[in-house]
């Protein structure tokens, strides 16, 4: 009967759902692909009233983020929404779908000369759950979050109800920028069908300056004044592989050769510090195990230095991210067994609510993600309830999955 | 005219003792004159007296305020230092005003974590001021920047002629301390950090015109002070050639801080005005600013003066930071002022199109005002295709101010057959909210209107603002009333 009713809403594909098609560790009933925004919205239409309750999926790469939905019924699979609907070279403007790949629209844009400055961190994300999940790498020292770039977004509300928000153009105050409120929201207020993004021009020139540190201290030190110099790199990184050395990038990029810049960061990194290729962890997620933290740049050399702390086991977790900006991913082996997790964890939420920042679980075993609270402690979740409540009183998309069990 | 008040009734009666119950009497205005002072914000044409006006001095007081008008369900709206284009801190005639002018206090500035924290009434150049010497600056300028206030740049997403390379306020506000409508303080964002978990409440509170609430408290993004600037100014015979040439910097792959552009009309006012000494007989001015590492300047500068000899400059001149870079900017600045040197009245648009489209729309502005015999003086942001058409009429010719409303309207219009927006910084406020339905459909109207049910679900923060209809909160959508300044009397338009 179900499956009757999910096919009139989406006649381009209702199947059963079958291995792969888990969200965390849930298993669904069944997997729609829809082929435009009218099929989301009756499909979403019609699980509301059948009670169903749904998580929207583009590439899949990061369905096991988050905690585990309280339950799935429905699958709504993006994957055939992949074209990028428009590129306006010269107001450095692209409308994609929400299944389009980020790699897709890179290609597309780079071919313009442009770029979208929002880095690939899971190889294989689509627009849409760049834009759903927020995440984002290196370039975010200089060009701003996902957030900071989404100029709009068309979504299929819970009662499949199909609305927008912003435009078209780069600046735009006309309503609220529900672009923002859906950039991170895990799907739980709708399913993203289309984003407008705001691209920028490929920089002529490249280049990388690589260096090692002493110890915490150190490099405190350095990147402290790095990002006070008029340098202006477009991403800075830190990593520290376990209790080993600690290791900075600078990717600078220009109009302009870069010389002068160059050796002015190199001057300020210090003595080992050189022009490098890029390196192969760059913009890369550690870990299997991987947490996201973010923290007031006077607390990076703490987060670098967690290693070091009491509480952490033996396999010491790799620290790495935009030292710049403040938010760092700390990975642990596979082989790293769950109480070693849960000490990390609580290390490092312990270390950044003291500072002032966050520690959230972005993918762990899991054995550990039942065990403990993936998103901790969150300001204004009362607020963030009552806009669930409003958005999705049935609690139909992905609950349970976001802060606070919304 | 003052003098003993009338006793208040009902609500904002109720509403009132509270308030004055538990704030100093110098923070509660009473009388009637002490309260017109509040009627209008920068969009004078609106006048409403607030029923009562609070003097906000803490987050405290505003919480007071708030909360005495929510147990009352009494309106409040927010004012800063009112300078607002689009009358988003038009008072209610029953409700309360609260101003946060007083609340000037820069509590924190912390370089090493690029943050300030600042009270809502802190003037917007005022952080930049306060931060200078270290070297950094606070990024968005908008033109009002001496007086305008954070709270009101934080309610308004405002921009300025740089937010082109840098962004608008939600770009630059890392956490919020809020008065929610129901009184209740929040703490909002990742404030010394970058992001927290959960919804993006400060990108959803930013720009939303005082209708979720009351920010008591903004953290801000601290940007380092680029070591270089370069300023090139050049003339050009007509706007056509100007907007060419602006499309071939970005097709270039150039990104300037800002790209500015005043027509023949803006840049006699300005001339007439101050001044200012630019291209004589000029079509068309453009101003393209690049900031950041010196090579990186210079390279970028040199490059694009000569894409502008190549689409036909008739004039160039540049600076570096200092007196000269002044006197380029200087007709920019004052041009909106100046209009007031060739016409008596002037209404200021505020529209978003496309930058490839802004050839089309100025010929169709100017194809409108042969059309009116209305002229129409153009100033804008050619970098983001944010357009300022100031529109000249003389209010003592009769019928003139209503062809020029009109031909305003019309522009707007324009706008969004191109596909841009409504405004780019001015805000909906409640001079445009009659036509907010022509850029969204109903049902993202009632979307918006979720996210206000959440914060909100009275609709007592500055109701009227934004929406042309109310949801109503916790009903199902379609039944809607009338919008308030519909129902006679409450807002006079003149």
């Amino acid at each position: 009967m179900s499956t009757v009713v999910l096919r009139a809403a989406c006649p381009s594909g209702v199947d059963d759902a079958g291995a792969g098609d888990e969200v965390g560790g849930v298993a669904p009933s069944w997997v729609a692909r829809p082929r435009g925004p009218g099929e989301v919205a009756e499909l979403l239409r019609a699980a509301d009233g059948l009670g169903m309750r749904t998580v929207a999926r583009g590439a899949g790469t990061k369905l096991d983020w988050g905690a585990d939905p309280e339950g799935l019924e429905l699958v709504v699979d993006l994957s055939a929404m992949s074209s990028v609907l428009e590129h306006s070279a010269e107001d450095l403007v692209v409308r994609a779908e929400a299944g389009c790949p980020l790699a897709e629209l890179q290609r597309l844009l780079s071919r313009a000369g442009q770029r979208l400055p929002v880095d690939e961190v899971v190889e294989g994300s689509t627009v849409g759950g760049a834009v759903a999940t927020g995440i984002c790498g290196p370039l975010r020292h200089r060009f701003g979050a996902v957030r900071d770039m989404v100029l709009g977004v068309s979504f299929v509300r819970a009662d499949g109800v199909a609305a927008k928000s912003g435009s078209k153009v780069v600046k735009n105050v006309a309503g609220y920028d529900l672009a923002k409120l859906f950039t991170g929201s895990f799907g739980t207020l709708g399913v993203l069908t289309e984003v407008i993004l705001r691209a920028r021009p490929l920089p002529r020139h490249e280049a990388f300056v690589l260096a090692a540190f002493e110890d915490v201290a150190e490099t405190g030190a350095r990147l402290r004044a790095l990002a006070h110099s008029g340098a202006v790199p477009s991403a800075v990184e830190a990593r520290r592989d376990g209790r080993g050395p600690l290791e900075a990038a600078v990717l600078l990029e220009g109009a302009a050769p870069l010389d002068s810049r160059v050796g002015e960061v190199t001057s300020i990194l210090g003595d080992s510090a050189a022009v490098a290729a890029r390196p192969s962890w760059w913009g890369a997620l550690p870990g299997r195990t991987t947490i996201k933290v973010a923290v007031p740049l006077r607390a990076v050399p703490l987060v670098l230095g967690v290693a070091d702390l009491p509480g952490i086991g033996s396999s010491a977790p790799l620290v790495s991210g935009s030292a710049g900006v403040g938010v760092f991913f700390v990975g642990l082996p596979t082989s790293a067994g769950p109480e070693e997790v849960r000490s990390l964890v609580g290390v490092l939420r312990t270390l950044c609510l003291a500072e002032g920042g966050s520690a959230v679980v972005l993918r762990a075993p899991p054995e550990v993600r039942d065990s403990l609270d993936v998103w901790g402690p969150v300001d204004g979740l009362e607020l963030m309830r009552r806009i669930k409540r409003e958005f999705d009183p049935g609690r139909r998309l992905s609950p349970g999955r976001f802060v606070g069990g919304i | 005219m003052s003098g003993p008040e009338p006793p208040r009734r009902g609500a904002l009666g109720l509403a009132t003792e509270r308030i004055r119950g538990l704030l100093p009497p110098a923070a509660v205005l009473l009388e009637r004159a002490e309260r017109s002072t509040y009627q209008s914000d920068g969009l004078t044409n609106y006048h409403v007296l607030p029923g009562l006006v609070v003097l906000a001095r803490s987050t405290g007081d505003i919480a007071t305020a708030v909360r005495a008008c929510a147990e009352f369900g009494v309106p409040f709206v927010a004012r800063g230092s009112g300078t607002g284009l689009s009358g988003g801190a038009l008072p209610d005639a029953d409700g309360v005003l609260i101003v946060t002018a007083k609340m000037r206090t820069i509590e924190e500035i912390d370089a090493v974590n690029e943050r300030a924290v600042v009270e809502p009434g802190v003037a917007n150049l005022a952080v930049s001021d306060a931060v200078g010497g270290l070297g950094y600056f606070f990024a968005p300028d908008p033109s009002s920047q001496q007086v305008c206030s954070i709270g009101g740049n934080v309610a308004e997403n405002s921009g300025g002629a740089h937010c082109c390379k840098y962004g608008f306020t939600t770009n630059h506000v890392t956490g919020l301390e809020i008065v929610a409508p129901d009184g209740e303080t929040y703490r909002l964002g990742g404030w010394m950090a970058a992001e927290a978990p959960g919804y993006d409440l400060v990108g959803s509170f930013v720009g939303s015109e005082g209708t979720l609430g009351i920010a008591s408290k903004v953290a801000l993004r601290l940007t380092r002070r680029p070591d270089a600037i370069r300023t090139v100014l050049a003339g050009f015979l007509s706007t056509d050639d100007a907007g060419t040439a602006v499309s071939a910097i970005v097709a270039a792959g150039f990104e300037p801080a800002a790209i500015e552009m005043m027509d023949a009309l803006a840049i006699e006012a300005a001339e007439s005005a101050v001044h200012c000494g630019y291209p004589e007989g000029a079509g068309a001015v453009l101003i393209v600013e690049f900031d950041g590492p010196d090579g990186e300047v210079a390279v970028s500068a040199a490059a694009v003066e000569q894409i502008l000899v190549d689409h036909g400059a008739t004039e160039i001149r540049t600076a570096a930071e200092g007196p000269e870079r002044v006197r380029l900017w200087r007709g920019r600045k004052s041009a909106f002022a100046a209009m007031g040197r060739i016409s008596p009245d002037y209404i200021v648009q505020d529209g978003v199109v496309p930058r490839s489209a802004l050839g089309e729309v100025l010929a169709a502005i100017s194809e409108l005002s042969v059309e009116t015999g209305i002229r129409v003086a153009n100033v804008f942001h050619a970098g983001d295709g944010n357009l300022h058409p100031l529109v000249l009429f003389d209010a003592t010719v009769p019928g003139e101010q209503e062809r020029a409303e009109a031909l305003s309207e019309r522009i707007l219009t324009t706008c969004l057959d191109y596909g841009g927006s409504l405004t780019g910084e001015h805000g909906i406020g409640v001079d445009k909210v009659g036509h907010m339905i022509e850029m969204f459909s109903v049902d993202d109207l009632d979307t918006m209107q979720m996210l206000r049910c959440a914060f909100d679900p009275a609709g007592i923060a500055n109701p009227g603002k934004v929406f042309p209809t109310p949801r109503l909160c916790g009903e199902t959508p379609g039944r809607r009333h009338a919008h308030r300044i519909e129902r006679a009397g409450i807002a006079e338009v003149f």
